[in-house]
Protein backbone atom coordinates (compact mmCIF):
# COMPACT_ATOMS: atom_id res chain seq x y z
CA UNK A 1 0.00 0.00 0.00
CA UNK A 2 0.93 3.61 -0.52
CA UNK A 3 -0.57 6.72 0.85
CA UNK A 4 0.05 10.22 0.77
CA UNK A 5 -1.84 12.99 2.31
CA UNK A 6 -3.10 16.20 -0.12
CA UNK A 7 -3.75 19.22 2.23
CA UNK A 8 -6.76 20.92 0.41
CA UNK A 9 -7.95 24.32 1.31
CA UNK A 10 -10.72 22.90 3.51
CA UNK A 11 -10.22 19.49 3.71
CA UNK A 12 -7.54 16.42 3.61
CA UNK A 13 -7.86 13.89 0.73
CA UNK A 14 -5.78 10.71 1.76
CA UNK A 15 -4.60 8.71 -1.56
CA UNK A 16 -4.27 5.21 -1.06
CA UNK A 17 -2.95 2.69 -4.02
CA UNK A 18 -2.24 -0.91 -4.19
CA UNK A 19 -3.52 -3.58 -1.68
CA UNK A 20 -4.64 -3.07 1.83
CA UNK A 21 -4.49 -5.81 3.75
CA UNK A 22 -3.21 -7.42 7.47
CA UNK A 23 0.06 -6.29 7.32
CA UNK A 24 -0.70 -2.32 5.92
CA UNK A 25 -4.25 -1.56 7.75
CA UNK A 26 -2.29 -0.40 11.04
CA UNK A 27 -0.10 2.02 8.84
CA UNK A 28 -4.23 3.61 7.53
CA UNK A 29 -5.45 3.36 10.81
CA UNK A 30 -2.73 5.46 11.68
CA UNK A 31 -2.72 7.55 9.21
CA UNK A 32 -6.43 8.50 9.14
CA UNK A 33 -6.48 8.99 12.94
CA UNK A 34 -3.17 11.46 12.95
CA UNK A 35 -5.17 13.27 9.99
CA UNK A 36 -8.83 13.66 11.70
CA UNK A 37 -7.27 15.14 14.83
CA UNK A 38 -5.86 17.75 12.87
CA UNK A 39 -9.71 18.35 12.70
CA UNK A 40 -10.34 19.23 9.21
CA UNK A 41 -12.82 16.76 6.89
CA UNK A 42 -11.50 13.42 5.37
CA UNK A 43 -11.56 12.34 2.10
CA UNK A 44 -10.00 8.81 1.40
CA UNK A 45 -9.29 8.16 -2.89
CA UNK A 46 -9.48 4.69 -3.48
CA UNK A 47 -9.41 4.87 -7.03
CA UNK A 48 -5.77 2.99 -6.86
CA UNK A 49 -7.01 0.90 -4.19
CA UNK A 50 -6.49 -3.39 -5.66
CA UNK A 51 -7.94 -4.43 -2.66
CA UNK A 52 -9.03 -4.43 0.99
CA UNK A 53 -9.29 -7.10 3.41
CA UNK A 54 -11.40 -6.37 6.17
CA UNK A 55 -8.90 -4.89 8.47
CA UNK A 56 -8.61 -2.09 6.18
CA UNK A 57 -12.27 -1.79 5.99
CA UNK A 58 -12.31 -2.09 10.06
CA UNK A 59 -9.59 1.11 9.70
CA UNK A 60 -12.44 2.93 7.56
CA UNK A 61 -14.77 2.33 9.56
CA UNK A 62 -12.74 3.41 12.89
CA UNK A 63 -11.99 6.73 10.83
CA UNK A 64 -15.47 6.85 9.63
CA UNK A 65 -16.66 6.91 14.11
CA UNK A 66 -13.61 8.96 15.23
CA UNK A 67 -14.76 11.38 12.00
CA UNK A 68 -18.89 11.69 13.32
CA UNK A 69 -18.21 11.96 16.91
CA UNK A 70 -15.78 15.28 16.45
CA UNK A 71 -18.58 16.46 13.33
CA UNK A 72 -16.46 16.14 10.67
CA UNK A 73 -17.45 14.96 6.97
CA UNK A 74 -15.47 11.53 6.32
CA UNK A 75 -16.01 10.02 3.24
CA UNK A 76 -14.36 7.79 0.30
CA UNK A 77 -13.65 8.49 -3.05
CA UNK A 78 -13.89 6.46 -5.95
CA UNK A 79 -14.43 3.41 -4.67
CA UNK A 80 -13.79 0.11 -6.96
CA UNK A 81 -16.50 -2.73 -7.72
CA UNK A 82 -14.69 -5.29 -5.66
CA UNK A 83 -14.33 -3.10 -2.89
CA UNK A 84 -17.86 -2.43 -2.91
CA UNK A 85 -19.10 -5.75 -3.08
CA UNK A 86 -16.87 -6.03 0.35
CA UNK A 87 -18.72 -3.04 1.63
CA UNK A 88 -22.07 -4.50 0.44
CA UNK A 89 -21.77 -7.87 1.82
CA UNK A 90 -22.33 -5.99 5.09
CA UNK A 91 -24.37 -3.49 4.74
CA UNK A 92 -21.33 -0.57 5.29
CA UNK A 93 -21.86 1.00 1.54
CA UNK A 94 -25.14 2.17 2.78
CA UNK A 95 -23.37 3.62 6.10
CA UNK A 96 -20.10 5.50 4.73
CA UNK A 97 -20.82 8.17 2.38
CA UNK A 98 -19.26 7.49 -1.42
CA UNK A 99 -18.17 9.57 -3.85
CA UNK A 100 -17.18 9.47 -7.26
CA UNK A 101 -15.69 13.22 -7.74
CA UNK A 102 -13.74 15.36 -5.18
CA UNK A 103 -16.00 17.97 -6.14
CA UNK A 104 -18.99 15.81 -4.97
CA UNK A 105 -17.79 16.42 -1.71
CA UNK A 106 -17.06 19.76 -1.70
CA UNK A 107 -20.41 20.43 -2.50
CA UNK A 108 -21.61 18.52 0.55
CA UNK A 109 -18.94 20.78 2.89
CA UNK A 110 -20.50 23.77 1.34
CA UNK A 111 -24.23 22.67 2.24
CA UNK B 1 -8.40 -20.89 -21.80
CA UNK B 2 -6.67 -22.22 -18.90
CA UNK B 3 -7.86 -21.79 -15.57
CA UNK B 4 -5.72 -21.10 -12.59
CA UNK B 5 -5.25 -23.64 -10.05
CA UNK B 6 -5.35 -22.79 -6.25
CA UNK B 7 -4.85 -26.78 -5.32
CA UNK B 8 -3.30 -29.41 -7.28
CA UNK B 9 -3.33 -33.04 -6.26
CA UNK B 10 -1.10 -35.63 -7.83
CA UNK B 11 -1.46 -39.29 -7.23
CA UNK B 12 -3.00 -38.89 -3.64
CA UNK B 13 -2.25 -42.44 -1.62
CA UNK B 14 -3.54 -42.20 1.40
CA UNK B 15 -3.57 -44.95 4.22
CA UNK B 16 -5.16 -45.88 8.22
CA UNK B 17 -2.40 -48.54 9.21
CA UNK B 18 -3.13 -50.66 6.30
CA UNK B 19 -6.02 -49.78 5.32
CA UNK B 20 -6.24 -47.80 2.10
CA UNK B 21 -8.88 -45.09 2.15
CA UNK B 22 -7.56 -43.32 -0.91
CA UNK B 23 -6.27 -44.73 -3.95
CA UNK B 24 -4.18 -41.91 -6.62
CA UNK B 25 -6.40 -38.93 -6.87
CA UNK B 26 -5.63 -36.95 -9.27
CA UNK B 27 -7.87 -33.25 -8.54
CA UNK B 28 -7.54 -29.76 -9.62
CA UNK B 29 -9.34 -27.01 -7.58
CA UNK B 30 -9.60 -23.91 -9.44
CA UNK B 31 -8.53 -20.30 -8.16
CA UNK B 32 -11.48 -17.94 -6.86
CA UNK B 33 -14.25 -20.77 -7.91
CA UNK B 34 -16.40 -23.21 -5.49
CA UNK B 35 -15.74 -26.69 -5.59
CA UNK B 36 -17.68 -28.93 -4.02
CA UNK B 37 -16.27 -32.96 -2.80
CA UNK B 38 -18.99 -35.17 -2.29
CA UNK B 39 -19.48 -38.88 -2.28
CA UNK B 40 -21.43 -41.68 -0.04
CA UNK B 41 -20.08 -42.46 3.60
CA UNK B 42 -16.95 -43.96 3.61
CA UNK B 43 -15.76 -42.45 0.17
CA UNK B 44 -12.82 -40.56 1.55
CA UNK B 45 -13.97 -37.25 1.44
CA UNK B 46 -13.06 -36.30 5.34
CA UNK B 47 -9.46 -38.51 4.61
CA UNK B 48 -9.12 -35.57 1.43
CA UNK B 49 -10.06 -32.80 3.60
CA UNK B 50 -7.88 -33.95 6.46
CA UNK B 51 -5.01 -34.01 3.77
CA UNK B 52 -5.44 -31.18 2.07
CA UNK B 53 -5.79 -29.04 5.83
CA UNK B 54 -2.10 -31.05 6.50
CA UNK B 55 -4.16 -32.62 9.62
CA UNK B 56 -3.20 -35.99 7.50
CA UNK B 57 0.23 -37.18 6.12
CA UNK B 58 -0.30 -38.68 2.74
CA UNK B 59 1.44 -42.02 2.15
CA UNK B 60 2.35 -40.74 -1.02
CA UNK B 61 1.54 -37.66 -3.58
CA UNK B 62 1.70 -34.12 -3.90
CA UNK B 63 -0.83 -31.67 -2.58
CA UNK B 64 0.73 -28.01 -3.90
CA UNK B 65 -1.38 -25.40 -2.64
CA UNK B 66 -1.44 -22.03 -4.02
CA UNK B 67 1.96 -23.23 -5.12
CA UNK B 68 3.45 -24.66 -1.67
CA UNK B 69 3.40 -28.47 -1.68
CA UNK B 70 2.01 -28.99 1.79
CA UNK B 71 3.16 -32.80 2.09
CA UNK B 72 6.55 -31.93 2.46
CA UNK B 73 6.27 -28.12 4.18
CA UNK B 74 7.95 -28.12 7.51
CA UNK B 75 5.85 -27.54 10.57
CA UNK B 76 6.80 -23.62 10.14
CA UNK B 77 6.13 -23.63 6.68
CA UNK B 78 2.88 -25.12 7.07
CA UNK B 79 1.99 -22.85 10.48
CA UNK B 80 2.49 -19.63 7.86
CA UNK B 81 0.76 -21.55 4.97
CA UNK B 82 -2.42 -22.17 7.32
CA UNK B 83 -2.75 -17.93 7.63
CA UNK B 84 -4.08 -18.20 4.11
CA UNK B 85 -6.56 -20.81 4.88
CA UNK B 86 -9.79 -20.87 7.06
CA UNK B 87 -11.62 -24.25 7.90
CA UNK B 88 -15.10 -24.40 9.25
CA UNK B 89 -15.10 -27.57 11.00
CA UNK B 90 -18.69 -29.24 10.61
CA UNK B 91 -19.31 -29.66 14.43
CA UNK B 92 -17.85 -25.90 14.80
CA UNK B 93 -14.93 -26.85 17.07
CA UNK B 94 -15.55 -23.34 19.27
CA UNK B 95 -13.96 -23.28 22.23
CA UNK B 96 -16.95 -23.65 24.83
CA UNK B 97 -15.14 -21.07 27.47
CA UNK B 98 -14.92 -18.64 25.25
CA UNK B 99 -17.76 -16.54 23.58
CA UNK B 100 -18.64 -16.21 20.13
CA UNK B 101 -16.80 -13.38 19.89
CA UNK B 102 -13.88 -14.53 21.51
CA UNK B 103 -13.65 -17.51 19.56
CA UNK B 104 -14.14 -15.69 16.32
CA UNK B 105 -11.19 -13.33 17.44
CA UNK B 106 -8.81 -15.76 18.22
CA UNK B 107 -6.91 -16.12 15.12
CA UNK B 108 -6.02 -12.62 15.16
CA UNK B 109 -4.90 -13.05 18.34
CA UNK B 110 -2.64 -15.51 17.64
CA UNK B 111 -1.14 -14.62 14.12
CA UNK B 112 -1.51 -10.87 14.37
CA UNK B 113 -0.58 -7.54 16.53
CA UNK B 114 -3.50 -5.32 15.07
CA UNK B 115 -5.11 -2.88 17.17
CA UNK B 116 -7.64 -3.77 20.07
CA UNK B 117 -10.23 -1.62 17.65
CA UNK B 118 -9.63 -2.48 14.62
CA UNK B 119 -9.54 -6.69 15.98
CA UNK B 120 -13.18 -5.57 17.23
CA UNK B 121 -14.63 -3.71 14.51
CA UNK B 122 -13.36 -6.96 12.17
CA UNK B 123 -15.14 -9.30 14.73
CA UNK B 124 -18.65 -7.38 14.65
CA UNK B 125 -17.68 -7.33 10.53
CA UNK B 126 -17.51 -11.04 10.37
CA UNK B 127 -20.19 -11.66 12.68
CA UNK B 128 -22.04 -9.28 10.87
CA UNK B 129 -21.75 -11.02 7.72
CA UNK B 130 -22.82 -14.24 9.22
CA UNK B 131 -25.73 -12.45 10.75
CA UNK B 132 -24.60 -13.45 14.27
CA UNK B 133 -24.15 -9.89 15.27
CA UNK B 134 -26.53 -9.89 18.06
CA UNK B 135 -25.18 -13.03 19.17
CA UNK B 136 -21.54 -11.92 19.89
CA UNK B 137 -21.38 -12.64 23.85
CA UNK B 138 -23.81 -16.18 23.74
CA UNK B 139 -21.34 -19.04 24.89
CA UNK B 140 -21.44 -21.81 22.22
CA UNK B 141 -23.68 -24.08 24.88
CA UNK B 142 -26.15 -21.17 24.03
CA UNK B 143 -26.22 -21.80 20.53
CA UNK B 144 -28.78 -24.19 18.03
CA UNK B 145 -26.90 -25.61 15.29
CA UNK B 146 -27.02 -23.71 12.26
CA UNK B 147 -25.75 -20.42 14.90
CA UNK B 148 -22.64 -22.73 15.38
CA UNK B 149 -22.09 -23.58 12.09
CA UNK B 150 -22.23 -19.81 11.04
CA UNK B 151 -20.01 -18.60 14.20
CA UNK B 152 -17.68 -21.43 13.09
CA UNK B 153 -17.78 -19.90 9.31
CA UNK B 154 -17.05 -15.90 10.82
CA UNK B 155 -13.93 -17.53 13.02
CA UNK B 156 -12.81 -19.53 9.75
CA UNK B 157 -13.19 -16.15 7.54
CA UNK B 158 -11.91 -13.89 9.93
CA UNK B 159 -8.26 -13.31 8.44
CA UNK B 160 -9.71 -13.24 5.21
CA UNK B 161 -8.03 -16.36 3.88
CA UNK B 162 -7.66 -16.92 -0.07
CA UNK B 163 -8.89 -20.45 0.68
CA UNK B 164 -11.95 -21.33 2.70
CA UNK B 165 -13.20 -25.02 3.31
CA UNK B 166 -16.06 -26.04 4.90
CA UNK B 167 -16.93 -29.42 6.29
CA UNK B 168 -20.42 -30.77 5.77
CA UNK B 169 -22.27 -26.93 6.10
CA UNK B 170 -25.61 -28.17 5.46
CA UNK B 171 -25.18 -31.49 8.01
CA UNK B 172 -27.87 -31.17 10.62
CA UNK B 173 -30.15 -28.15 10.25
CA UNK B 174 -33.14 -27.51 8.86
CA UNK B 175 -33.87 -26.52 4.82
CA UNK B 176 -34.03 -22.47 5.96
CA UNK B 177 -30.88 -22.01 7.61
CA UNK B 178 -29.13 -24.55 4.58
CA UNK B 179 -30.40 -22.02 2.29
CA UNK B 180 -29.34 -19.08 3.83
CA UNK B 181 -25.62 -20.94 4.57
CA UNK B 182 -25.45 -21.53 0.57
CA UNK B 183 -26.42 -18.04 -0.46
CA UNK B 184 -23.83 -16.68 1.97
CA UNK B 185 -20.94 -19.14 0.79
CA UNK B 186 -22.05 -17.97 -3.53
CA UNK B 187 -21.85 -14.41 -1.48
CA UNK B 188 -17.98 -14.76 0.08
CA UNK B 189 -17.05 -16.03 -3.49
CA UNK B 190 -18.00 -13.03 -4.77
CA UNK B 191 -17.20 -10.48 -2.94
CA UNK B 192 -13.98 -12.20 -1.16
CA UNK B 193 -12.55 -13.90 -4.19
CA UNK B 194 -12.16 -17.05 -2.10
CA UNK B 195 -10.87 -20.22 -3.45
CA UNK B 196 -13.91 -22.52 -1.14
CA UNK B 197 -14.15 -25.90 -0.78
CA UNK B 198 -17.02 -27.56 0.82
CA UNK B 199 -17.36 -31.39 1.37
CA UNK B 200 -21.02 -32.44 1.47
CA UNK B 201 -23.19 -35.09 0.18
CA UNK B 202 -26.58 -32.62 0.71
CA UNK B 203 -27.69 -32.81 -3.44
CA UNK B 204 -29.65 -29.71 -3.17
CA UNK B 205 -26.64 -27.38 -1.38
CA UNK B 206 -24.44 -28.91 -3.97
CA UNK B 207 -26.18 -28.17 -7.37
CA UNK B 208 -27.00 -24.88 -5.85
CA UNK B 209 -23.52 -23.43 -5.22
CA UNK B 210 -21.11 -25.75 -7.06
CA UNK B 211 -18.65 -24.65 -9.82
CA UNK B 212 -16.73 -28.04 -9.75
CA UNK B 213 -17.84 -31.20 -8.46
CA UNK B 214 -15.59 -33.97 -7.81
CA UNK B 215 -17.17 -37.17 -6.68
CA UNK B 216 -15.17 -39.80 -4.55
CA UNK B 217 -16.30 -43.65 -4.05
CA UNK B 218 -14.33 -46.29 -2.80
CA UNK B 219 -11.88 -44.42 -2.27
CA UNK B 220 -10.75 -43.12 -5.85
CA UNK B 221 -11.99 -40.05 -7.54
CA UNK B 222 -15.13 -41.27 -9.71
CA UNK B 223 -15.21 -37.96 -11.59
CA UNK B 224 -14.48 -34.74 -11.66
CA UNK B 225 -16.43 -31.66 -13.66
CA UNK B 226 -19.19 -29.11 -13.93
CA UNK B 227 -22.46 -29.93 -12.31
CA UNK B 228 -23.69 -29.61 -15.88
CA UNK B 229 -20.94 -32.46 -16.73
CA UNK B 230 -21.94 -34.77 -13.76
CA UNK B 231 -25.41 -34.22 -14.30
CA UNK B 232 -25.18 -35.83 -17.90
CA UNK B 233 -22.75 -38.57 -16.42
CA UNK B 234 -24.04 -42.10 -17.56
CA UNK B 235 -21.08 -43.83 -15.10
CA UNK B 236 -23.79 -45.57 -12.93
CA UNK B 237 -21.91 -44.82 -9.53
CA UNK B 238 -22.37 -41.44 -10.34
CA UNK B 239 -25.82 -41.47 -11.53
CA UNK B 240 -26.85 -43.92 -8.23
CA UNK B 241 -25.44 -40.81 -5.68
CA UNK B 242 -27.44 -38.18 -7.64
CA UNK B 243 -30.36 -40.74 -7.50
CA UNK B 244 -30.00 -42.12 -3.85
CA UNK B 245 -29.91 -45.39 -5.06
CA UNK B 246 -29.24 -47.60 -2.74
CA UNK B 247 -25.66 -49.39 -3.52
CA UNK B 248 -26.02 -52.83 -4.58
CA UNK B 249 -22.83 -55.42 -3.49
CA UNK B 250 -21.43 -58.17 -4.68
CA UNK B 251 -21.85 -60.92 -2.34
CA UNK B 252 -19.16 -63.82 -2.72
CA UNK B 253 -21.43 -66.91 -1.04
CA UNK B 254 -18.23 -68.48 0.06
CA UNK B 255 -16.49 -65.72 1.28
CA UNK B 256 -19.47 -63.73 3.13
CA UNK B 257 -20.00 -67.38 4.93
CA UNK B 258 -16.36 -67.53 6.10
CA UNK B 259 -16.41 -63.83 7.38
CA UNK B 260 -19.68 -64.86 9.46
CA UNK B 261 -18.27 -67.44 10.48
CA UNK B 262 -15.12 -65.69 11.56
CA UNK B 263 -13.21 -68.05 9.41
CA UNK B 264 -12.09 -65.13 7.23
CA UNK B 265 -10.32 -63.49 10.02
CA UNK B 266 -8.64 -66.44 10.65
CA UNK B 267 -7.27 -66.73 7.95
CA UNK B 268 -5.94 -63.49 7.11
CA UNK B 269 -4.26 -63.23 11.22
CA UNK B 270 -2.03 -65.99 9.57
Amino acid sequence: MKHELVNKPDFDVLVLSGDIDLHHSPTLRERILSSLKGGRPLLIDMQEVSYIDSSGIASLVEGFQTAKSSNLHFGLLSISSPTLQVLAITRLDKIFSLYETEDSFIEILEL
Amino acid sequence: MTQETAIEIRDLVVEYGNRRILNSIDLDIPLGQISVIMGGSGAGKSTLLRSMLGLKKPTSGAIRMLGTDICTASPGQLQEFRKQMGVAFQGGALFTSMTVGENIQLPLRQHTRLDENTIQIMTRIKLDMVNMLPHEHLMPSELSGGMTKRAALARAIIMDPKLLFFDEPSAGLDPITSAELDELIIKLKQSMNMTIVVVTHELESVFKIADRIAILGDGGLILAGTPEEIRASDDPRVVGLLNRTPRQVNVDVDQHLRRLSGLQEASDKK
